[in-house]
């Protein structure tokens, strides 16, 4: 068996403030193997970038209480110093945000910041860092990727802004990717463009891709794996053919069929009643309980543990039968 | 179906059902962008170019393109909240506007507007049935009428008035400020609803919610709907036609079905095959098109998209092709390969 590259075991992160405490991501488990990539799926709120914020150690140490174990490559993240958080960041994760102009300084040509980075963790020249950088630029598809390494960040398209920032975040070419919504701000004709983009360098690279997305679709053209989380929890996971044909949790399916593609227009669309819950007040049981067309009684006050009805599958739900025929 | 007699009821439908409830003829607006310390206009952006459709009675017309394109533009002169620099606009028979037709105010009343950011649009203080009761007041309806109608509204958009009318905006998901912001709409009556975005912000199980309330509402208030959205998927599902935009200029108008199923615009077929595939098994494998969506500050000369097109020719870059009239067919494109006489290589056959 090859040994996974991340594991995530009884995650959770709760906010403390003086008024409340919010569990964000309650008791998340998932481990990454090499050069696999899974979408993490899931509403506004649900805790997508909690979780991958935890994994990168990002989150306000002084609001922020995290349990459970995060080992990334052999090596357990909380416990690490500032030092080997710095080498772990700059070596073996790397993270995209959805917004990339929070990765650039805005004063600095976007040429140099690359380099800066390349320089400082490979120890090498300012100017070998320009070349990787210029490496870089033609590896994402950077028109005229010599010039645009001039270029400030506002100088550039939304388009090539992302790219640049996937650029930069391949810089020190990481074994795990945390790529956070990197196309939901672009434009439908260059997300796909992005997204084929990812695609084909994660297979050329071989590394690992958790990539945060509440578009189905986003995850049916990327994925290996999907989770789904739901008000903190991974409620269910599996591979992506399987969990887009075959959704086991209600409200994978619920989200599948609420999704608007091609149903006919003289049909009310299905949807999933209700709110999605407030993450300051939960129910005690199963937190899509109030919302499920199959709850019981027992849903109300049991959360439901894992069980793996098939191969690959964990699925959180009490009306899922361990075995499935 | 709507139904003739509801037509007759309503006392302001003065042309007929035959009458297109909006006419706009060659809208444009250029804004200028100013630059230097003496603020000198240095440039414009060509937001909107030479924009004519109509809306018909009753149905409801999907616009689509990417950020950028003009829609909320669009959205924004057929309001008047921002005058246009050329074109014409016609309200049921009355230009707008204009000595002998009708007056801004009144539009105002008789189109309404949804934007996507719901918590902005409502007043943090006020419980939302006062939201809703604001603009009724403001013409001139009783107060006590005015939240009575207020809380009737609430129920219709799927609100418990006795649980939700007290409640102020923070208190409220973004699926129900949206059906607030919907409720407030209702409340002025209007002919004509336009929804810029009014479901993109919303979560998935949540939006669904929403368009099937849209779709209820418009037939029982007999209402005519312009919906824009960046969302395909969602603009099929909810309009009778959709007009394709690009730059600043409609690239393709028509029956929605025939755009998705025939889509003639290099340009909306494009677009709809960047759409991901839902299915793991039929992923893309190369992007239609390549590049952004160019500056429309100096948009390119000819067709627009000759830039980015797969098909562009010489001809593409000197000339631009015309969209046709309206009448003559119901769906048309900016094309120069749908123009027998245009020279393009691939052009239809006369
Ligand atoms: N720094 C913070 N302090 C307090 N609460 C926070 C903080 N960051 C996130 N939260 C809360 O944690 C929960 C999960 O947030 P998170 O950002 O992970 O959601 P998400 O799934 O990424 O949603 P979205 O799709 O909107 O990005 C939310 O209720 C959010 O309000
Ligand atoms: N007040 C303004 N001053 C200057 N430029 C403007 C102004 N309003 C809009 N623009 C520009 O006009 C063009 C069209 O903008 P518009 O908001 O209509 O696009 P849109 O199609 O609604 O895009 P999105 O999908 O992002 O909402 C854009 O280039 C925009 O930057
Ligand atoms: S006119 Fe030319 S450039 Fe424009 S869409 Fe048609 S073929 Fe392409
Ligand atoms: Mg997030
Ligand atoms: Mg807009």
């Amino acid at each position: 068996m090859t040994e996974p590259l991340a594991e995530v075991s009884n995650l959770s992160v709760d906010f403390v403030t003086r008024e409340s405490s919010v569990r964000a991501v309650n008791d998340v488990n998932f481990t990454m193997l090499p050069g696999e990539v899974m979408c993490m799926l899931g509403e506004s709120g649900s805790g997508k970038s909690v979780t991958m914020r935890a994994l990168m150690r990002l989150l306000p140490p002084k609001r922020s209480v995290i349990s459970g174990g995060i080992r990334i490559a052999g090596q357990d993240v909380q416990a690490m110093d500032a030092t080997a958080l710095r080498r772990m960041r700059g070596s073996t994760v790397s993270m995209i945000f959805q917004e990339p102009m929070t990765a650039f300084d805005p004063v600095v040509r976007v040429g140099d910041q690359i380099a800066e980075v390349v320089s400082v963790h490979r120890g090498v020249s300012h100017a070998a860092g320009r070349q990787r950088a210029l490496d870089l630029f033609e590896l994402v598809r950077i028109p005229s990727a010599q010039r645009r390494l001039d270029a400030y960040p506002h100088e550039l398209s939304g388009g090539l802004r992302q790219r640049a920032m996937i650029a930069l975040a391949l810089s020190c070419e990481p074994k795990l990717l945390l790529a956070d919504e990197p196309t939901t701000a672009l434009d439908a004709t260059v997300q796909i463009q992005v997204l084929i983009l990812l695609r084909r360098l994660q297979q050329e690279m071989g590394m690992s891709v958790i990539f945060v997305t509440h578009d189905l679709g986003v995850a049916a053209e990327i994925a290996d794996r999907v989770a789904v989380m739901y008000a903190g929890r991974v409620v269910e996971t599996g591979p992506v053919r399987d969990l887009m044909r075959r959704p086991l949790h209600p409200y994978t399916a619920g989200l599948l069929a609420s999704t608007v593609h091609d149903q006919p227009r003289d049909q009310d669309l299905e949807t999933i009643p209700g709110t999605p819950p407030d993450m300051r007040h939960l129910p005690p049981g199963c937190a899509f309980a109030p919302r499920c067309p199959r709850a019981g009684t027992d849903c109300i006050t049991t959360v439901p543990p894992p069980v793996t009805p098939a191969p690959g599958r964990i699925v959180r739900c009490l009306r899922v039968e361990a075995e499935l025929v | 179906m709507m139904s003739a007699t509801l037509m007759e009821l309503d006392q302001r439908d003065r042309g007929g059902p035959q009458q297109p409830l909006l006419v706009v003829r060659n809208l444009r607006k250029h804004f200028p962008i100013r630059s230097g310390i003496l603020g000198r206009v240095s440039a414009h952006v060509r937001a909107v170019d030479n924009v004519s459709f109509t809306v018909r009675k009753g149905e409801t017309l999907g616009i689509v393109g990417e950020s950028g394109c003009g829609k909320s533009t669009v959205a924004r002169l057929l309001m008047r909240l921002i005058n246009p620099d050329a074109g014409e606009q016609i309200f049921d028979g009355d230009a707008v506007g204009e000595h002998g037709g009708i007056s801004v105010a009144d539009l105002r009343r008789q189109v309404q507007m949804v934007f996507q950011d719901s918590a902005s649009s409502l007043n943090p203080r006020m419980p939302v049935q006062n939201s809703i009761a604001f603009g009724p007041i403001a013409f001139g309806t009783p107060r006590v009428e005015a939240v009575g109608q207020a809380r009737e509204l609430l129920t219709r958009v799927g609100l418990n008035p006795a649980l939700f009318g007290g409640r102020y905006p923070h208190e409220l998901s973004g699926g129900q400020k949206q059906r607030i912001n919907i409720a407030r709409a209702l409340a002025m009556q209007p002919r004509m609803i336009i929804l810029d975005e009014a479901v993109s912000a919303l979560d998935k199980s949540v939006e669904a919610q929403v368009l099937n309330l849209l779709q209820a509402l418009k037939r029982s208030f007999n209402l005519t709907y312009v919906f824009i959205s960046h969302d395909l998927g969602v603009v099929r599902w909810i309009s009778d036609r959709v007009m394709v935009m690009y730059l600043g200029e409609i690239v393709e108008i028509g029956p929605a079905d025939t755009i998705y199923t025939g889509a003639r615009h290099p340009y909306t077929r494009a677009l709809l095959a960047s759409r991901p595939a839902l299915d793991p098994d039929q992923r893309r494998e190369e992007a239609p098109v390549s590049g952004d969506p160019p500056n429309p500050i100096n948009p390119p000369s000819g067709c627009r998209f000759h830039t980015r097109c797969p098909h562009a020719e010489p001809v593409c870059a000197s000339r631009a092709p015309s969209l046709g009239a309206e009448g003559e067919q119901a769906h048309r494109a900016a094309c120069h390969m749908q123009d027998p006489a245009s020279g393009h290589s691939q052009a239809i056959a006369a």
